[in-house]
């Protein structure tokens, strides 16, 4: 064997580039701490709406909730927003808010009413600029727009739904054709570039996007005062596109959240990253961690995790930290796995706590109430994983955003509002310990 | 976190038997859907390739590749990654007639599709395969396109015959007629200037300063200096074409540094990586190339070195493609043995301590604006040399961002793709200009090419600046 591999060393080493991770590697080195965030793929971040939802509906399916703060006491117990506390989730919104430019909501307590590409409409905390002009509590006339191969936002089939779902403001949806000849699959990306950019050639000759997609829609905008697009509206200056937009159009322009993958998205993980290099810390994103390391905590005390290991092609790189997060995500971001005997958490190993007999991991009703749905690793009040017995599994590890269990983020519209809140618990709390 | 980034699971060799255990590291006991343990029932013909299936499978159609895909952003005609990977894959399997689609061409094997997908498929395996297959049975030996490609993937053989009379060479290759003809006759874009030929190339240098015998020596008076005895510290390097014959600067850097740190060297026999022959589909000459490389390093590492790569297009192949397309004897042990330079003292050396204490005069007391290749980017290294060289004194660096230059290789000297490789580089070139330096820093020939193309900055590799801040002069040549 070669020489001797040195581990690569900081004070609080973050596993997970979504935004727990990237919530408490911010925490962190805002405290003071040096602090790294190892990343397997690109962050996740970059297939969300975009919206920074805290709760949207009660764990017993009522809602939308006018204020996700009152709700919040009466969660259950083993819930992460109790765990951490109403306190610790403002402070969490504090740091976002000051974190990302670019984002509304931070001004009240209640849920802002956000129309989505299928027509429902979402209750959520946080939102991107370019989604302001088309709140649901708006009352001003809606005109939405969907391009012809971009199958992903059925215009009027979403106006349909806003009609159906009673908003108070009249909606009609229309489709046309995207200036310039794109693929007929072409990505969010490339309609973003175009719009970005200077112009297309229409006919042989070059236009200009912006303008070009106005005169297509002037005919159909009758009383509207609002445009709103799919989520494609630039990425280099998204600003800059929605002016000339709502210029050549004379009416106000916002973006309609969409599904996977997602400029929105992409924008938040963006300035999430910018943040987080500003503050000081150390990222690597494009390599996996596979284990650890554990050391003795000495005395009666729970072990240490002494260092944990990167997979680099078959060769295990270390990296030690005094303080570890786990911000893997949950069962769909491999953060929480299973097969057909158990469900565990893959890299520390920790204890997730769930029913012997598979059959009752889930419900019969594909849309039932689903155990699986809750499975995560349970905590401390320190969000130290615990394992079977109720004690920490490690001394110096935490957890947060959907690795943790007890909550059903789907149902209750509160992925990112855990994420933030216990990933700003989390490097908080680790950055105490190494100051 | 629980798949590993061996695409296709199990090492993708259905011959692996898709043995995923990882001495030294607890097992996690954790399912990973891309692993080929399952033995899904035949539907496809057996046949002898590398078995892609769970890999296809594994595809969820998020389009996190497509929207990740530089070329899919500027060219109406390229149908992403996503298309070119599993979609291709799983139409060419049943019909007969369904050749691979030509736009297979068109994908500049930047690779970043890899490192977007949250699934696991190994796409850039998917597309090599496929443009292999498309070049081998589609491709008509007589076209310019092939000529045109096979000339460009073997620029090691010109370049070594150019490098013979160097001066000559370069003046030659840059003369208007010359570049006139190459792009009528050859299809290579005129608007590019060819690299000067070095008149002493690395491995010349390194013979006359003594080779391996003078590395022991001046190693082990490092070692002693640092007050280390008797360290195991061997590291063969794999300079590539490039650092061979037209920055052997970076090569001498790579060298005076290692023995800085206490490395004995060796410069093994080599080929070319394999990244232009992978990138234009001629395999054949890869696996030739690539079979020279793994049977000399594979020996090597037996012996207890570790190879170190100053260029990360050539340490991502050694790593990642050639497990993926060849199944030589040693090559998952080369693989897993192959770092970049400045990675390798990372992982093994106090670097950041080092870097931290020292500082830099003279030429390269500068201001840089750094660009991340793509397959640093797949390595994990896109931000080492920012995070590195931000605690120099002396110097400064900032990231111009994490667009594509767009140059890709070979990619952005073919006359049709000239034009989209330069729209591809647009942001970084903006970037640059607005940086605050005006020296550019890469580790990547091409993405330097491209950034000395777009903005007339000079452009220079991290290890010289590492070697300018931590080799006192008096080490000598």
């Amino acid at each position: 064997m070669g020489v001797a591999r040195m581990a690569i060393d900081s004070e609080v080493l973050v596993v997970g580039g979504g935004l727990a991770g990237l919530t408490s590697a911010l925490a962190a080195a805002r405290a003071g701490a040096d602090v790294r965030l190892l990343s397997h793929k690109r962050s996740t971040l970059r297939n969300a709406s975009g919206l920074v939802d805290v709760l949207g509906y009660a764990p017993d399916g009522e809602g939308p909730l006018v204020d996700p703060f009152e709700t919040i006491p009466e969660l259950p117990e083993c819930h992460p927003y109790r765990t951490v506390g109403v306190e610790t989730i403002r402070e969490g919104l504090s740091l976002f808010d000051d974190a990302v430019p670019g984002y509304r909501g931070g001004h009240t307590d209640r849920n802002a009413l956000v129309p989505t590409h299928g027509g429902t409409v979402k209750p959520t905390a946080r939102y991107p600029a370019s989604t302001a002009a088309g709140l649901a509590s708006d009352a001003r006339g809606t005109l939405l727009v969907g391009f012809e191969a971009l199958t992903d936002f059925d215009a009027a089939h979403a106006a349909a739904h806003l009609e159906a779902a009673g908003v108070p403001f009249e909606v009609r949806g229309v489709t046309v054709r995207f200036p310039g000849d794109l693929r007929a699959d072409a990505g969010v990306t490339r309609y973003a570039a175009l719009l970005d950019g200077d112009g297309v050639t229409v006919e042989g000759r070059s236009v200009s996007v912006r303008k070009a997609l106005a005169e297509r829609l002037k005919p159909h905008l009758g009383e509207a005062e609002r445009v709103g697009f799919p989520a494609v509206l630039g990425d280099e200056d998204p600003a800059g596109v929605r002016e000339g937009l709502a210029d050549a159009l004379g009416a106000d322009v916002f973006e309609v959240p969409m599904g996977p993958p997602s400029l929105p998205g992409l924008r938040l993980a963006e300035r999430l990253f910018d943040a987080l290099d500003a503050a000081g810390a150390r990222i690597e994103t494009g390599n996996p961690v596979v284990g650890y390391d554990a050391e003795d905590g000495g005395g009666s005390d729970a072990v240490r995790v002494d260092r944990v290991f990167v997979d680099k092609n078959g060769a295990k790189i270390p990296y030690a930290a005094d303080q570890y997060v786990l911000a893997t995500g949950g069962l769909v971001g491999k953060g929480v796995d299973s097969d057909r005997e158990t469900v565990g958490e893959p890299v520390f190993g920790c204890h997730v706590p769930h029913p012997e007999d598979r059959y009752e991991w889930f419900a019969d009703d594909a849309f039932g109430d689903h155990p699986f749905a809750r499975f995560g690793v349970e905590t401390d009040g320190d969000l130290r994983p615990l394992d079977g017995r109720g004690n920490p599994e490690c001394a110096n590890l935490r957890a947060a955003g959907a690795v943790l269990g007890g909550y059903d983020f789907a149902a209750e519209k509160s992925g990112s509002g855990v994420s933030i809140a216990t990933g700003y618990a989390a490097g908080r709390s680790a950055a105490e310990v190494v100051a | 976190m629980s798949d590993s980034t061996e695409p296709a699971g199990g090492g993708s060799d259905p011959r692996s038997g898709g043995d995923s255990s990882r001495p030294g590291v607890p097992e996690t006991g954790t399912v990973d859907p891309t692993e080929t343990d399952l033995d899904p029932t035949a539907v496809f013909e057996e046949d002898e390739d590398f078995d892609l299936r769970p890999g296809a499978d594994s595809c969820y159609k998020c389009s996190a590749c497509d929207v990740s895909c530089p070329v899919a952003e500027v060219d109406d005609d390229f149908p992403g990654p996503k298309f070119q990977g599993p979609e291709q894959w799983r139409l060419k399997q049943n019909e007969d007639d369904h050749g691979i689609d030509e736009s297979v061409m068109d994908c500049s094997n930047c690779m970043r599709c890899d490192d977007a997908c949250p699934s696991g498929v190994p796409l850039s395996q998917m597309h090599n395969t496929a443009r292999g297959q498309y070049v081998d049975e589609q491709m008509s030996r007589l076209s310019r396109e092939y000529v045109r490609n096979r000339v460009l993937a073997n620029y090691r053989v010109f370049a070594s015959l150019a490098s013979a009379f160097p001066r000559l060479s370069t003046a030659v290759l840059n003369s208007w007629p010359v570049r006139w003809l190459n792009e009528k006759l050859l299809g290579i874009s005129g608007e590019r200037e060819f690299p000067a030929f070095a008149t002493e190339t690395f491995r010349e240098w390194w013979a006359a300063r003594g080779g391996a015998a003078a590395s022991r020596e001046r190693a082990r008076e490092a070692r002693e200096r640092r007050g280390e005895s008797g360290a195991d510290k061997k590291v063969a390097y794999f300079h590539g074409c490039y650092a061979n014959y037209n920055t052997p600067e970076v090569g001498r850097a790579l060298v005076r540094t290692f023995e800085h740190f206490g490395y004995e060297l060796v410069v093994p026999e080599q080929r070319c990586s394999g990244t232009p022959m992978f990138a234009n589909g001629m395999l054949a000459d890869a696996r030739r190339a690539a079979g020279v490389n793994v049977s000399s390093m594979a020996d090597l590492v037996a012996e207890g070195y570790d190879a170190v790569a100053s260029c990360t297009s050539c340490s991502m192949s050694l790593r990642q493609e050639y497990p993926e397309l060849f199944d030589f004897e040693g090559v998952e042990e080369v693989a897993s043995h192959t770092f970049e330079a400045v990675e390798y003292l990372r992982i093994h050396e106090d670097i950041r301590g080092e870097v931290r204490e020292a500082d830099v005069s003279g030429e390269l007391a500068a201001d840089f604006a750094y660009h991340a290749p793509c397959h640093a980017r797949n390595q994990g290294l896109d931000r080492q040399a920012v995070e590195l060289f931000r605690e120099l004194e002396g110097a400064a660096i900032e990231d111009v961002g994490d667009s594509c230059s767009g140059i890709s290789g070979t990619y952005g000297w073919k006359a049709e793709k000239y034009e989209k490789s330069m729209a591809v580089g647009a942001e970084m070139f903006e970037h640059m200009e607005t940086a605050e330096g005006e020296t550019g820093m890469t580790e990547c020939p091409t993405c330097a090419m491209q950034m000395e193309h777009g903005t007339g900055y000079e452009v220079r590799h991290p290890l010289e600046l590492l070697e300018a801040a931590l080799v006192g002069d008096g080490d000598g040549n």
